[in-house]
């Protein structure tokens, strides 16, 4: 994945700034209460709802079960169209054959719609180092862009802004990129928006090459799809010459009719509307409409190794609405950076650890950024169960086990730091296998209660620092029960 | 009716209480209630940290403990799903790691007859006025694996309702979680921290003097944060608030 991310801290030091950036966390809690309430509305209007979030699910599952027979027969639907089809198993091989595209084309700048994929490879840092400029045209992207900032929401990259900062962004960094803020900018979404208009429509115009992903392609006809809101990116689709598509192998349905599910449940999950503004479509190359050469990159970059585990494969059939970084209440405050990932979020902490590994802290981190409270797997529209799916990968970081990695089957080690915990839960297990030993235990709690301290040692202490700990009773419930013969030699409580 | 009383490791150690008012409660009801006194702990602080192969002995003990019973009650939403939720999949797990049906066919008979104590008391028993008294203003936080690991839906509320002098206020974010999650509390103390304080902060804005919930783990994080931000307010289990009668008034 993308080289900005490698090095980060776990994901509990990470979210420790963000919870306390005051700014952060009121543009995160306004922005995510405000779609997530409208969302809600926006599914609640529609009677079947349940019936084409089943549909969803059943027909990503049943195309991820024979992506290899899909795949080839998208490769020839596209070539049959006129386009040319390119294989990457990694992110520097993808990096590299887009890098020779346009090199090949004489062009020093592209265009770019708005895409998970490119970003996931780090492909603009890439072309940069190959003295290619990309120029970012989604709004929400170019604040990102041009604030130097990594994005961290699927959707909305720049929610963790507001717009007094975008305004400043704008003023002081349009320039350096082409053209500059217009005089005397407010912060008005408006004029915001106005200033980023001309700044693009100046790269629309001139631009030969453009990048992008798709949130679909169907593979009987060998079409690509993106659903977006401003318009931007169909001009990037529409008006440079050469297109280059990066997308995930796993973006595939099988066929045109798969895709009235999801233009019915992705607009309405993401940006509670009942259909996005703009679906463009685009299937190889056509005379003298559209781009005149059509290059197709199929990205694996840890997909078929996800595809391998049957628990967490689910992860795949994601359409990254972003519903569920929406409602999570661990991503309002922690804020999208902490997840070290493009895929910020409950998607985040099942994807990245998979599609990446366990091995760096950040990512062997991520299972436990989580309080399991279900609010994700409840608005998914392809009913992803991520907390089955982080309790899984939680097992994998403690316990390691079989996994495959680059295709070979390998068995993992457990990470690193959890031989105290281990010991503790199987410590813990034998206790309780033993209802005496349990017993023993309580009632030497219950007689030495009054010197139990009220802050904690240890890993402890991670909870006495903000909470109060419970006292101990002074007899636990058996005994209670055994003195009294199940309450009924004695009314009331025994204090 | 013999049904058994699975009180939950933390309930039992921590809350002594809330199983006197479960028993003292289903008694009154007519309710035969049993506490097996080898019952131990569901397993679900193993399984969710990732030790599955731990819990999996944990949920035996489970069977054996409860299978001959005609129902299990437990006033613990989590604990509930635990055994409703996660064990039947821990069979399906064990059986496709070639580890065969046993563990599915240990834990069968106990899954569909266990209930959290208010699912219990109004499908079951099929009451929601379970005669209680209760004078004080009440705010009710449904708690994650209650509102939707189990579905508990109002459930809970209407109980709240029929209880005489009970004044229910609603609480405004209800269904977001508290921040406890467990471990989650541990390794992730900061987001944790502030989810429970704005748990607080929200029930407080409804006014309540007491905030229920139907498990003691969620009230643990909950109370202990009122307790760090002195507040006024008092978390009390669900099944206090319903033992309590106009004879025997709970604080
Ligand atoms: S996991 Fe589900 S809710 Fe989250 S982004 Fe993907 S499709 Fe949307």
């Amino acid at each position: 994945m993308s080289g900005t991310f490698v090095g980060m801290p776990a994901f509990p030091r990470a979210a420790h700034e963000a919870v306390n950036n005051q700014t952060l966390r009121g543009n995160l809690r306004h922005a995510t209460h405000t779609i997530r309430a409208k969302r809600a509305n926006a599914v609640a209007e529609v009677s079947d709802w349940a019936e084409l979030r089943e549909a969803g699910k059943r027909i990503k599952d049943h195309t991820l079960r024979h992506l290899d027979r899909y795949l080839v027969q998208l490769e020839e639907s596209v070539v049959a169209a006129g386009g040319t089809v390119h294989w990457a198993a990694d992110a520097d091989e993808a990096n590299e054959i887009v890098t020779q595209l346009v090199k090949m084309t004489g062009e020093s700048e592209v265009v770019k719609v708005k895409s998970m994929a490119t970003q996931e490879i780090g492909l603009n840092e890439a072309l940069e180092a190959a003295g290619i400029r990309a120029y970012e045209t989604d709004l929400a992207e170019l604040i990102v862009q041009l604030g130097k900032d990594r994005p961290s929401h699927i959707l909305v990259p720049a929610i963790h802004r507001n717009r007094g900062e975008i305004r400043d962004i704008f003023e002081r960094e349009m320039g350096e990129w082409g053209r500059p803020a217009p005089e005397g900018l407010t912060d008005t979404p408006a004029e915001l928006a106005e200033a980023a208009r001309l700044h693009l429509r100046e790269k629309f115009l001139r631009a030969k090459v453009g990048v992008s992903g798709a949130n679909f392609m169907v593979a009987d006809t060998g079409t690509l799809v993106v659903v977006e809101s401003e318009g931007n990116g169909r001009m990037c689709l529409t008006l440079p010459e050469t297109l280059i598509s990066v997308v995930g192998i796993e973006k595939i349905v099988p066929t045109w009719q798969d895709l009235e599910v999801f233009l019915q449940t992705l607009p309405r999950s993401s940006t509670a509307e009942r259909m996005n503004p703009y679906t463009s479509t685009w299937t190889g190359t056509t005379d003298e409409d559209g781009p005149q050469n059509f290059h197709l990159v199929l990205l694996d970059n840890g997909r078929s190794d996800t595809l391998a585990d049957e628990v967490g494969r689910q992860a795949l059939r994601c359409i990254r609405c972003s519903a569920c970084l929406n409602v999570c209440p661990v991503y309002e405050r922690a804020g999208g950076h902490a997840y070290g990932s493009v895929y910020p979020g409950p998607i985040g902490a099942i994807l990245s650890p998979q599609l990446r590994g366990t091995a760096s802290e950040i990512d062997a981190s991520l299972p436990y950024a989580s309080s399991l409270c279900g609010a994700c797997y409840e608005v998914c529209p392809v009913a992803i169960d991520i907390p089955e799916v982080l309790v899984h990968l939680r097992e994998r970081v403690v316990q390691g086990g079989p996994v495959v990695r680059e295709g070979n089957k390998v068995v993992l080690k457990p990470a690193k730091g959890h031989a105290a915990e281990r010991a503790a839960m199987r410590a813990a297990r034998w206790a309780f296998a033993h209802p005496g030993v349990l017993r023993t235990g309580q009632r030497a709690a219950s007689r030495t209660r009054r010197l139990h301290p009220r802050t904690l040692p240890g890993p402890g202490k991670a909870w006495s620092g903000t909470r109060d700990l419970p006292a101990v009773p002074a007899e636990p419930f058996r005994d209670w029960w055994q003195r009294t013969n199940g309450g009924t030699s004695e009314t009331g409580g025994s204090k | 009716m013999r049904v058994a009383l699975f009180l939950t490791c933390v309930n039992d150690t921590l809350y002594p209480d809330t199983g006197r008012a479960v028993v003292k409660l289903l008694t009154r009801l007519g309710v035969d209630v049993d506490f097996p006194m080898s019952q131990t702990c569901c397993g679900q602080a193993h399984y969710n940290t990732g030790y599955r192969h731990e819990a999996e002995p944990l949920a035996r003990h489970f069977s054996d403990v409860f299978r001959d019973y005609e129902a299990i009650v437990t006033p613990s939403g989590s604990c509930g799903a635990m055994v409703r939720e996660l064990y039947p999949r821990m069979g399906e797990r064990a059986r496709a790691e070639g580890r065969g049906e046993g563990l599915a066919t240990a834990l069968a008979p106990v899954v569909p007859k266990t209930y959290e104590l208010t699912e219990f008391l109004v499908d079951v028993l099929g009451v929601t006025d379970v005669g209680a008294y209760y004078p004080h203003t009440v705010t009710y936080h449904p708690t994650c694996h209650g509102l939707r690991g189990l579905g508990l839906g109002d459930r809970p509320r209407r109980l709240l309702q029929a209880v005489k002098g009970l004044e229910l206020k609603e609480l405004p974010g209800a269904d977001e979680c508290c921040g406890f999650g467990g471990t989650f509390a541990l390794k992730n103390s900061d987001v944790s921290a502030a989810m429970g304080a704005d748990k607080v902060r929200n029930a407080e804005s409804t006014g309540a003097e007491v905030l229920c919930a139907a498990d003691n783990s969620c009230l643990m994080h909950i109370g202990g944060t009122m307790g760090r931000l002195e507040s006024d307010m008092r978390p009390v289990h669900i099944a206090e608030i319903l033992a309590s009668t106009e004879e025997e008034p709970a604080a």
